[in-house]
């Protein structure tokens, strides 16, 4: 009983010391300004392609609505190096796969963002832009740093 | 350390539980668990970064002695956002006239004091071009690995995938060198810890940072690395430009580099011009352009 009463708040511990420790070495130079750092949005999407690739890794999604209008999505993550520490990988998304996404919008209503989290079919969930939902806004910063 | 960290959570709660049997303190017992949680929450939080603190302290401390005339290694920025250096130097010298004019009306940075809309930013790195030197130490100053010969030391970047090479067989620069991306660098010891590095011959189409500061075919730099131990090494960066800025500047100072295990595996971070342009077709451009018509 004594363990179960430890249990919850050292999980939620735990996130928090993740949560912190996260390097925030990628996410500083590269495409905030265009983003708005106000809204997330969270959808369910089927991937359609994920690209493992500098300057930034992205992910390609269709989502449907209730009327069957599909839209396609592209959100992008930080640069293989820094997301390999994160525990990401070239293999960590696949056509096909049924995500729930959480995204920072363009603010100019583009279907392009930046990729705050996600969650797999499995229920894993995979934290993207350091932060993630709810964080700092990045530095606003222009394009590309290959 | 979790597993100290869950010992002592534990104890605390055993500790709570033991005295309100014993109603030795029946205020703590009124207590909502949620508070006693939170309090114990900071208390460990607290805890743990005293522990780290202390085993980063102790890690220091077993750093052994420098050794003599040897910066061979995978060296890599203590604070990594330092060594990234997204918003740029973080002052420089007054700009000559001729630098005012670069910075102001030619170059177009995407951060940094003169920063412009992504749409309108011209860096050159945007399309792949070189970062050059000394910006592969200004910006994005990723792990790097050195390797000493016996007229040679070089230096290996893993972002871009660079390497230099400078000279340490008492050779002078060249006089009047067409301008390389990289340079020409030649390097000498000036105490068993300390390297001195000298470059000229400075292609002028390079950002010195990710700020947009300019610099001019007839720059010198200066590197100074210091071994301060076993484990740590001190980069000093000196600019002296007379076309660009007004007295010479320090773009790095006693910047602190830490020793990499021998076995660690740099990875690539290279910039392919076709990944770049699907980057900017598919992400940049969309999020740059006006609202798209629904």
């Amino acid at each position: 009983m004594r363990i179960s009463l430890l249990k919850r708040p050292l999980l939620v511990f735990a996130a928090e010391v993740c949560l912190v420790s996260v390097p925030v070495a990628a996410w500083a130079h590269h495409g905030g300004a265009n983003y708005d750092m106000e809204k997330q949005l969270t959808m369910k999407g089927t991937v359609t392609e994920w690209l493992w690739a500098n300057p930034h890794c992205f992910m390609k999604y269709d989502t449907t609505d209730d009327k069957g209008n599909v839209a396609h999505w592209a959100v992008e993550v930080s640069n293989p190096t820094d997301m390999t520490k994160r525990g990401w990988s070239l293999h960590t998304f696949k056509p096909g796969d049924e995500v729930t996404v959480t995204v920072r919008p363009a603010k100019n209503g583009a279907p392009v963002g930046q990729l705050l989290k996600v969650v797999l079919a499995n229920g894993q969930t995979l934290m993207g832009w350091p932060n993630g939902p709810g964080g700092a806004a990045s530095t606003p910063d222009a394009g590309a740093k290959p | 350390m979790v597993r100290a960290a869950r010992l002592q959570l534990r104890m605390l709660v055993q500790s709570r539980e033991n005295r309100a049997a014993r109603n030795e303190d029946s205020r703590m017992t009124r207590l909502p668990r949620w508070l006693i949680e939170a309090v114990a929450m900071v208390g460990l939080l607290l805890g743990v970064q005293a522990q780290t603190t202390r085993a980063q302290q102790t890690q220091t401390k077993k750093s052994g002695p420098a050794p003599r005339r040897d910066m061979s290694g995978i060296w890599e920025v203590e604070n990594t956002i330092e060594g990234i250096s997204p918003a740029g130097v973080h002052s420089h010298a007054p700009f000559t006239a001729w630098g005012a004019n670069v910075a102001n009306n030619v170059y177009k940075p995407g951060d940094g004091p003169r920063k412009v809309p992504i749409g309108n930013v011209n860096d050159p790195l945007d399309s792949c071009d070189p970062a050059g030197f000394p910006r592969d130490l200004l910006f994005e100053f990723r792990p790097f690995q050195v390797v000493q010969t016996a007229n040679q030391v070089l230096m290996m970047y893993q972002y871009q995938r660079v390497w230099r090479v400078i000279w340490t067989d008492g050779r002078e620069l060249p006089k009047d060198p067409d301008p390389r991306w990289y340079g020409y660098s030649i390097g000498k010891w000036e105490d068993d810890q300390t390297f001195v590095v000298q470059t000229s011959g400075l292609d002028e189409r390079t950002w010195l940072d990710n700020a947009g500061d300019p610099h001019s075919s007839e720059m010198r730099v200066e590197e100074k690395y210091h071994r301060v131990d076993h484990d740590t090494l001190e980069i000093t960066v000196k600019i002296d430009d007379p076309k660009t800025y007004t007295a010479a500047w320090l773009a790095r100072d006693k910047l602190r580099l830490k020793l990499l295990p021998a076995n660690t595996d740099l990875m690539e971070m290279i910039c392919a011009p076709s990944e770049a342009e699907e980057y900017k077709k598919v992400i940049a451009n969309p999020a740059t352009g006006p609202t798209p018509s629904k």
